[in-house]
């Protein structure tokens, strides 16, 4: 069945099954391979993605329910010449150690600043908390998401 | 261009570069009896001379033979050759390199020897000398052992100086001026008149430039890159989904599959019905494999729905059926015939053991390595030859299984190492490489990524073994008497080379490692290793058995610290002799504060280990909170002897503590019907961003050698909590995890 989404502005028209999740069309279709493959069930993620700015899990998003939202992945969110604030913060701090996770902890917490422009330590906690990271970048996250606030409030 | 595009085009980059007069610079061709594998994939007229800089038209291009698993060793090979050659860092390229036995690694079998790290007698370093021989004649390029640092840190500063003299020389030919007029910055040869010769028009000519063969190392005095924290070469990759991972290879016509085998490991598949799934539209093919089958299909969520709707009939695993029996043969490992060693008898201990004595018993799980990033791998077999990507730790052993299971010569296949979304011991294994190539075999033509499922990885892993200790100690005037340390565990070596192949014969050390070379000296002071037979299988988790045995004997310390009435900072300062380790234990008293007062609801434990030759301390605070035990600070002390990037080795440390407090905290794998009981993050949940706490980490250089950084963080961050949640709550954790015992919030 033809579905046409929207990813990164880009219209897309894909002939696949409408419960497929939207991460598997994205990697597997799309071939945008930034929005990573971590757990299937929601409990890491790796697959984070925006649907309207907002941070979803694209491995429980299934494609026949994007609609018209506008879909934005880490491809989307900023290229390596056109860095978003997250992503100058995250190059700055140093974070990424495998880096597998990051794309989803870097979409997470864009979607955190999108709403909350000055995020306390407990708000990122509770906004961060479903991104799962094995390396342990933890503690460079929380202060690269601090500055990333900045950054954006400086614009 | 496209994505695929792009990706052939990184395949053949030796190919492509030495189309455009691409040279390959190293060092020892006269020692190295593997040949340079950069000189196969150059075409004629091109020349090469060893295997470590590639230059061509574009730059220069430094091979890291290790693999690059979050460790951020390609960065800092990359600046070992980099400060040698005096290039830039932002004109830095680093690839993996092809396979082959001429990167060996011979610092990985350097501390096989039976001396401790802290001892450099004579004896001691003569056969740490002779090791690198047979690690040679190995030829395994593996990654792993915290070693890649210690293997590199002569070579590829060598490699560098190497090609810099050749460079050099090139230039002083072409300008007829006397090398010792000349001077490098930025990747070019500078004249005394200003004259600026880029190294990328010198290159071909340098390869005709008679090298050093004992090329001059510049003094540390004169380093700028190394000592500097510097920004990593895949940072910006990894911070905008364009790093190229295993999972992320698209080629063109390329199928996905996934595999199911027996989750009972080792036991065969007796039957299996595929009806159901070989009628879903887009599904190419089941494919058998040993133990079970791969479906393949044109896209990988497809591949995993197939898999579901296949019916098994699995024979039983070839071990014991649950937790509860594999416990009970563990503890019966300590018995005469089953001892595998004793690598520490100091002083008499049985005579010292007499009396009022402390005696305690210690167990720790089973656990998954978990890495983000579940396992895959992709191929293709075509037109006579072999082709794998896929993130690994040993690239000669892939082309070993590839050669044999298709029968083709060596030569005819081909790995290319991709980004590992974390390893931690896991991509040293050859289990999920062998299905991609046998589903490639069948698929003969058509490129196929194998992808695990998460439940796939976390339920067929090598785990790290189910293990315990028996300790009985003396205190005596405020200090230990007597210490018999008796630790138990299945051979992870026997494992995990057996599956490679090969059999190792003697005492595994990894049964021992961390418990017996420590630098205590008491009195009495003996460590005995005792065999679990075969069981489950097993494998190399970071830091190996020092992630268990730091737990059981800085445990004990604590305990009978607490026993002499003594604070365990000063107890374990009055009993250790080696400086650096001394040393660290000051440094991280000093920056979390021991001894100072703390609020009646927080408590700070300590613990010390010291594996791959690096003494780490680590205290860990913690407090009572409504909703349980939370850590509140951490910090750790550690010494490499020669710190190469310190931003790095920071991470490295806390990387190592979490990943240890998260197996300390939460982690278990519990087996029945031989069937592991935890499959997704659900029920084997790592720790989470809000559990972590601020990670303070000092960098020092006492130590004598240079040391690798990425496991020792690991083994004392769990004896460290558990130290503190005593300190808080006067309850003792002897089992881990530590959270079937209490809450934490």
């Amino acid at each position: 069945m033809a579905t046409t989404l929207t990813v990164n502005g880009t219209p897309h028209t894909v002939d696949l099954p409408p419960d497929m999740p939207l991460l598997w069309v994205l990697r597997d279709a799309l071939h945008l391979t930034g929005t990573k493959y971590g757990c299937g069930v929601a409990a890491c993620g790796a697959c984070t993605v925006h649907l309207d700015g907002v941070a979803v899990r694209s491995c429980q998003t299934a494609l026949g329910d994007v609609g018209t939202a506008q879909v934005t992945t880490i491809e989307g969110l900023g290229q390596p010449a056109t860095l978003h604030a997250v992503q100058a913060a995250w190059v700055e701090h140093q974070v990424a150690q495998c880096g597998y996770c990051q794309s989803g902890q870097i979409m997470q917490a864009a979607s955190l600043l999108a709403e909350n422009a000055t995020p306390t330590d407990a708000d990122i906690d509770a906004a961060m908390e479903g991104n799962l990271c094995r390396c342990g970048t933890y503690p460079r996250i929380r202060a690269a998401i601090h500055d990333a606030a900045k950054r954006l409030q400086e614009v | 261009m496209s994505r695929a595009g792009k990706i052939a085009r990184r395949s053949f980059l030796i190919g492509s570069a030495a189309i455009l007069g691409g040279v390959a610079f190293g060092w020892w061709r006269y020692a190295t009896p593997h040949g340079n594998p950069l000189e196969t994939a150059l075409p004629q007229g091109a020349a090469t001379l060893t295997p470590y800089v590639l230059i061509d038209a574009t730059g220069v291009t430094i091979i890291a033979p290790r693999a690059e698993m979050g460790q951020g060793i390609h960065s800092t090979l990359a600046a070992l050759v980099a400060e040698e050659m005096d290039l830039a860092w932002d004109q830095v390229r680093v690839i993996h390199g092809p396979a082959s036995p001429a990167y060996f690694n011979a610092a990985l079998l350097e501390e096989g020897v039976p001396f401790a790290p802290t001892d450099n007698s004579w004896m001691a370093e003569t056969l740490r000398g002779a090791m690198h021989i047979p690690a040679k004649f190995l030829g395994f390029q593996l990654t792993g052992g915290s070693s890649s640092v210690p293997d590199a840190y002569e070579k590829m500063r060598l490699a560098g100086a190497t090609a810099r003299a050749a460079l050099v020389g090139a230039a002083s030919q072409r300008l007829g001026v006397a090398e010792s007029a000349l001077r490098t910055e930025s990747g070019a040869v500078i004249a005394p008149d200003g004259t600026r010769l880029p190294y990328t028009e010198l290159a071909v000519a340098a390869a005709a430039v008679a090298l050093p063969r004992e090329p001059t190392l510049k003094p540390r005095a004169d380093w700028k890159l190394l000592g500097t924290s510097l920004p990593r070469t895949d940072m910006l990759a990894k911070s905008t989904g364009t790093a190229l991972f295993s999972a992320d290879l698209r080629l063109p016509g390329m199928l996905f599959a996934t595999a199911r085998t027996n989750p009972g490991l080792g036991g065969a598949m007796n039957s299996f019905d595929a009806t159901a799934a070989e009628a879903m539209p887009g599904v190419q093919r089941i494919v058998p494999l040993p133990g079970g089958v791969a479906v393949v299909a044109t896209n990988s969520w497809l591949a995993f729905q197939a898999a579901d709707a296949i019916t098994f009939d699995w024979a039983p695993a070839p071990y014991a059926a649950t937790s509860d029996a594999m416990a009970a043969d563990l503890a019966a490992t300590f018995t005469p015939d089953r001892q595998d060693g004793r690598p520490r008898d100091d002083g008499d201990v049985d005579a010292a053991l007499t009396g009022d004595l402390f005696s305690a018993e210690y167990t720790v799980p089973y656990l998954a390595h978990a890495a983000m990033e579940p396992l895959a791998a992709a191929a293709l077999v075509k037109d006579g030859r072999l082709q794998i990507w896929t993130g690994n730790q040993l690239p000669t052993q892939v082309i070993a299984v590839g050669a044999d299971l298709t029968g083709l010569p060596p030569e005819s296949v081909s790995v290319e190492t991709l980004m590992m979304g974390g390893a931690f011991g896991r991509r040293a294994e050859m289990d999920f490489i062998a299905q991609a190539i046998r589903i490639a075999m069948a698929m003969e033509g058509s490129p196929v990524l194998l992808s695990w499922t998460r439940e796939e990885d976390m339920t067929h892993d090598a785990y790290r073994p189910m293990a315990m200790a028996r300790v009985r100690g003396k205190v005596d005037g405020g200090r230990i008497e007597a210490l018999d340390l008796q630790l138990a565990a299945p051979s992870v070596i026997a494992s995990q080379m057996g599956r490679l192949g090969f059999s190792v014969p003697g005492p595994d050390a990894t049964i021992t490692q961390a418990g017996w070379e420590q630098p205590y000296r008491f009195a009495n002071y003996r460590v005995t290793g005792y065999r679990v037979p075969p069981g489950v299988p097993v494998g190399s988790w970071r830091s190996v058995g020092a992630s268990q045995n730091a737990f059981f004997q800085e445990s004990a310390i604590d305990e009978l610290a607490h026993l002499a009435g003594a604070d365990p900072l000063a107890f374990r300062l009055d009993q250790i002799d080696h400086d650096p380790s001394r040393k660290v234990l000051e440094a991280v008293a000093e920056m979390s504060g021991w001894g100072s007062p703390l609020p009646a609801d927080r408590a700070r434990g300590l613990a010390f280990c010291l594996s791959f030759g690096v003494p780490v301390a680590e205290v860990i605070e913690v407090a009572q909170t409504d909703g349980g035990i939370r850590m509140t600070g951490a910090w750790a002390a550690v010494d490499v002897g020669v710190a190469l990037d310190p931003l790095n080795i920071e991470a490295q440390v806390q990387g190592g503590m979490v990943y240890g407090l998260s197996a300390a905290i939460r982690g278990e794998i519990t087996f029945d019907g031989g069937v592991a009981q935890q499959a997704n993050f659900w029920d084997y949940e790592p720790l989470r961003l809000p559990q972590v706490p601020a990670i303070t980490v000092r960098v020092l250089e006492n130590a004598n050698k240079i040391r690798g950084i990425g496991e020792p963080g690991t083994p004392p961050a769990a004896p460290a909590l558990a130290n503190a949640i005593f300190a808080l709550t006067g309850q003792r954790i002897r089992a881990l995890p530590m959270g079937k015992s209490i809450s934490f919030a």
